[in-house]
């Protein structure tokens, strides 16, 4: 080592050439061996080679404007089919010149979806969101929607129930009173209603034609059977994983039961389940909507995994959090409620999100149990005998739709797994 | 002091509602007869159903005729044969395609996942694509694709599609290749090949005790696949080598001799291996980027190669990584392989699916299912949990 | 032995431990432990690793279970009754070793979690005395920064500060200084020792041998399991009397 000059008066070097600019990057990381070099030739060559077949295919040759299916052939990609058909794979059988009406429901559901993924949103907004996004939702799909009295008092006896929980401590005497008085409305009115003195009534908002589910399709059913899916699997999820945590051996014994059940058999069966068998459950004479089957059993398969999920964020959390609440003085829903999980979830929110991607995908496999998802429409679409013989071009157009979303969510997971790091450390 | 005072608590009056174990217990009561109550109308209200629409219980439907065709088998099976026959059969294409799928997928899966972090750019970037265009999409769609594309875009047996010198044929009846004729000696082969491997493990048992007595490294692996390979072969030649193969041959609409793998259970091997691997590369991806860079610097430093340095330091700790993550994986794979009925192959699911609409006998069929999926989950847990712990006890 | 302790004679007993016993499995954790804690007094716990001082304050609280004696702790038996442990974590403040603070609460909502949800104290007075509280463990300007955002010795600070918002009777120190970079390790004393000139009760697990000298009312060294010697600070660290207490003071004071 020559050190003898001062180390202030020496000028730094550029580098030299051949490790900069284009040239030094395609050595560095193209050609720096002689495998590696040979490794890159035959890959530009394969992906030259596939690209030219493909862009000949799906765009050079490729028919956007047939008007039937022989007038497509011989040619590369038949586009005119899904131009043709476009309406019907986002839409299924949903009545034609309503078609807006879903149109709008994925709006809303994609803005409800967007608004939760921003964290300034991770307060009570998100139940607002919720609320009014699921409200426009079904109004829309429906077009008509009926509140009987008995949920509109379950739901201002469950408002006043948890209010009073979480805000007990904080609230002013006033609030809490209103809390008091939701409970006992909520109570009064669901003990008369039962004995039969209040009617069977139900406040009818009813602004559009009524659309069964039987007519639902496309994309607005696989969105609502994933969004739908996750949302009522999520607090069931947190009841299993907590009760899987729980050191009372029966209820710990039940939820584990359930859980490895559930995750231990494919989705397909609990649909298939789901279908034939809800019936025999119920008591004769009650009928239970085909979709309603189809989403009860994504809830049922979606606790069970999400469960686990929340388990690994209880799991993940420092003994001294849980000892430090009980030092405090905490009680359990307390410690629950204001230390553990505020942190646990905090730390599943990228898996959480993985697992609501699987969900997405697997909504796909209601299709065996006739119901028109997505996935149903589009092969529906290759049914018509007119325009027989394109599988490719309509799987490659409903496959990328699914790409779009699935991978918006997992880059969206894994900024939000970046964030959420930056946050707890320093 | 005396260990018979052990978990004696101290013996003070508590209220009753105040001890956390009575509190407890009634909680759980509470809970569990909650949970027996909502079964108990379940059951009742079933037990009612049945009888009003006169469907009969009981699994005595299993021994009557089933009276459907099943296209693709493995055992003997007609029409004629019991219900029980035709969900066995289910059973079989179930673990065929269960266990080819994990096999390839996590070959495959390990090729893309180590090409991700291969220093040439494109390779790891076309890895990555492979990974992100997989994942992303419905694997039910990959399955009518592949089918579609099958069935569809592939032509008729006479205009099949030939492969090396003739003896390998694609068409939308499946593929065709060429097998050995059935002979004696092949039995042998396989008891054979079952010694060899028996013999394999103790002479790696052998080579590891002479290493560690004499310090002389055994060539392992070499020595074990030439006895895995070698008594077959021996056992081949003594019965005078027959090499008669039977090739598949166009006869009339289709082919004759040979053997075929049918398109529907193409379409779901295929289907299944793309998709689940680009899930294995992810894990193995990740399981090699946990190591630590100082673990390879500190087996270098001490003058292992870099195969030793792999397989004695690297591996054993990569595996720990990646072994719960690819039991799930596999897991998956086994119940993906129900998306079978889709696509018409005969899998578990399917059978049973044709049995529930003859019979009408849904909930036998689906405990059969339920039964079946969870003994086979079970197992691969299983297995997966005692490799695991072997290698976790390996690293202390 | 109780000769210069004030007027500690006179003083009410607030924590009394008669023949408390315990066992992790088959391995005796703490053996006939008896000890009598006066109101006011602090007592400075000190003993090799492993030999159950943790253990032993931890049972005060009841974070572990004892299984054969009695502890009473301001005239309450500590048993498995619900209320009497929320009774007795009320007037009992604890700090740990890894400080435990929430990371996903501010400094101030992790100081007004307990009067808030415990006391039922309203928002309002409850921030009024964490801010006081902050102010004296000399961080105010951090209320509203996250855990993760202060340094170790701030973050054990803001823990004292956390269990002094519920005006405990008694706060028991588990090893406050042992996860501390040493040029943190005077602030926490720092606020520690003018803690125990207001008249505090603490029990202190710690090896700051500066500490007990200037505080502690008593030393105790615990091995094994057992209470082996206890005297006020000059005598402990003049004359110990007991072998292993010389062994473990030799041990202890050289290495500082």
């Amino acid at each position: 080592m020559t050190d003898a000059m001062p180390v202030g008066d020496r000028k730094p070097l550029p580098p030299p050439v051949d490790e900069t600019g284009v040239v030094g990057w395609a050595r560095k990381n193209l050609f720096s061996s002689w495998g590696n070099g040979i490794t890159t030739i035959v890959l530009i060559a394969a992906v030259v080679w596939i690209l030219n077949w493909f862009l000949e295919w799906a765009l050079f040759t490729a028919n956007f404007t047939a008007t039937t299916g022989s007038e497509c052939r011989g040619g590369g990609a038949c586009w005119a089919l899904i131009r043709e058909k476009f309406r019907y794979i986002f839409f299924g059988s949903f009545p034609y010149q309503q078609h807006w009406r879903p149109l709008f429901a994925v709006i809303t559901m994609l803005a409800m979806l967007v608004l939760s993924a921003d964290r300034r949103m991770w307060n009570w907004r998100l139940l607002v969101i919720w609320g009014v996004g699921s409200f426009i939702t079904f109004l829309l799909m429906f077009g008509q929607i009926h509140i009987p009295l008995s949920l509109i008092l379950f739901v201002a006896l469950a408002g006043g129930v948890i209010g009073l929980t979480l805000r007990s401590a904080l609230a002013p005497s006033s609030e809490r009173m209103a809390y008091y008085a939701l409970i006992g409305i909520g109570v009064v009115g669901l003990a008369l209603r039962i004995a039969g003195v209040l009617p069977k009534w139900s406040i009818a908002i009813a602004p559009l034609s009524y659309v069964e589910t039987s007519l639902w399709g496309g994309l607005p059913v696989t969105l609502i059977l994933a969004t739908y899916g996750l949302a009522f699997a999520f607090p069931y999820g947190i009841l299993l994983a907590l009760g899987r945590r729980s050191n009372l051996p029966l209820i710990k014994g039940l939820c584990v039961g359930f859980i490895e059940l559930i995750r231990g058999v494919p989705l397909i069966s609990l649909l298939i389940m789901a279908s034939v068998m809800l019936p025999l459950f119920l008591p004769s004479g009650t009928t239970i909507d085909k979709f309603l089957r189809a989403q009860v059993a994504v809830i049922l398969f979606a606790g069970a995994y999400i469960a686990e999920v929340i388990r690994g964020g209880l799991q993940s959390l420092p003994k001294g959090q849980f000892e430090a609440a009980d030092a405090m003085g905490l009680n359990y829903p307390q410690k629950t409620l204001l230390i553990i999980l505020p942190q646990a979830l905090r730390v599943v929110i990228p898996p959480l999100i993985n697992t609501f991607i699987g969900f997405f995908k697997d909504t796909s496999l209601v299709l065996i149990i006739g119901i028109f998802d997505f996935l149903n429409t589009a092969n529906q679409a290759l049914v018509d005998p007119n325009w027989a013989g394109f599988p490719g071009e309509v799987y490659l157009f409903a496959a990328f739709v699914y790409f779009i979303f699935c991978f918006s969510m997992s880059r969206y997971s894994k900024y939000l797994e970046f964030e959420l790091n930056k946050g707890t450390r320093r | 002091m005396a260990v018979e005072s052990l978990g004696s608590a101290p013996r003070v009056k508590v209220a009753p509602w105040n001890d956390p174990v009575i509190r407890g217990w009634v909680f759980q009561i509470v809970v569990v007869g909650l949970v027996g109550f909502l079964a108990w109308y379940l059951v009742s209200n079933t037990i009612d159903n049945l009888q009003r629409q006169k469907i009969a219980s009981g699994f005595h439907y299993l021994e009557r005729e089933a009276g459907f065709e099943i296209g693709d088998t493995m055992i003997e099976y007609s029409p004629a044969s019991t219900y029980a026959r035709a969900i066995w059969v289910g059973i079989l294409n179930t673990l065929r395609v269960a266990v080819l799928g994990i096999l390839l997928s996590t070959l495959l899966g390990t090729i893309i996942g180590v090409g991700r972090l291969s220093p040439n750019w494109l390779l790891s970037r076309i890895c990555s694509w492979y990974v992100e265009a997989f994942r992303n999409v419905p694997l039910l769609l990959w399955l009518f694709l592949f089918y579609k594309l099958i069935s569809e875009a592939f032509p008729g047996p006479r205009q099949a599609i030939s492969l090396l010198w003739s003896s390998v044929f694609l068409s939308n009846r499946g593929v065709y290749f060429p097998v050995p004729m059935a002979d004696p000696i092949h039995k042998w082969m396989g008891v054979a090949l079952l010694v060899g491997i028996l013999g394999a493990w103790m002479l790696a048992r052998w080579g590891k005790k002479r290493q560690e007595a004499t310090g002389q490294p055994f060539p392992t692996v070499s020595a074990s696949l030439g006895v895995i390979i070698g008594l077959p072969a021996i056992v081949w030649l003594a019965g005078g080598a027959p090499h008669h193969m039977s090739w598949p041959e166009l006869k009339g609409f289709n082919f004759a001799g040979g053997t075929v793998i049918q398109p529907e259970f193409t379409a779901l091997l295929v289907g299944l291996v793309l998709y689940t691997s680009a899930f294995v590369a992810e894990i193995v991806r990740s399981g090699i980027l946990a190591l630590h860079k100082g673990q390879s610097e500190a087996a270098a430093a001490l003058g292992l190669s870099r195969s030793q340095a792999m397989r004695l330091v690297l591996l054993p700790q990569a595996l720990r990584v990646i072994v719960p993550p690819m039991t799930s994986q596999y897991l998956n794979i086994t119940k993906n392989s129900s998306l079978a009925i889709a696509i018409g192959y005969p899998d578990l699911v399917a059978s049973v699916n044709v049995t529930i609409n003859q019979t009408g006998q849904a909930i036998e069929n689906i405990l059969i299912i339920m039964a079946a999926y969870l003994s086979v989950s079970l197992s691969i847990s299983a297995f997966m949990n005692w490799y695991n712990k072997r290698i976790a006890l390996r690293e202390r | 032995m109780a000769a210069t302790a004030r007027d500690l004679s006179k003083a009410e007993s607030v924590i009394q431990l008669k023949g408390v016993n315990k066992w992790y499995g088959q391995f005796h954790v703490l053996t006939d432990i008896n000890l009598d804690v006066k109101e006011g007094e602090k007592i400075v716990i000190c003993g090799p690793s492993g030999s159950g001082k943790s253990t032993l304050i931890r049972c005060i609280n009841r974070l572990e279970e004892h299984q054969r004696g009695d502890i009473v702790v301001h005239g309450v038996t500590l048993s498995n009754d619900v209320k009497n442990i929320e009774a007795i974590r009320r007037e009992v403040g604890m700090v740990f070793q890894s400080f435990n603070l929430f990371p996903h609460l501010t400094i101030l909502d992790n100081l007004t979690l307990a009067p808030i949800w415990v006391k039922k104290m309203p928002k309002k007075e409850a921030e009024e005395i964490a801010m006081s509280l902050l102010t004296r463990v000399r961080i105010p300007e951090q209320a509203l920064k996250y855990p993760g955002q202060l340094s170790g010795g701030q973050q054990q600070r803001v823990a004292i500060a956390r269990a002094l918002c519920m005006r405990p009777k008694i706060m028991l120190f588990d090893e406050p200084t042992s996860a501390l970079d040493p040029e943190m390790v005077k602030e926490v004393l720092d606020v520690m020792i003018e803690l125990a000139r207001e008249g505090m009760t603490m029990l202190c697990v710690t090896h700051e041998m500066g500490f007990a000298r200037a505080v502690a009312d008593r030393v105790i060294f615990m091995d094994r399991g057992e209470i082996v010697e206890q005297n006020e600070p000059e005598e402990f660290f003049a004359n110990p009397r007991n072998d292993r207490t010389k062994l473990f003071l030799g041990q202890i004071l050289h290495n500082h």
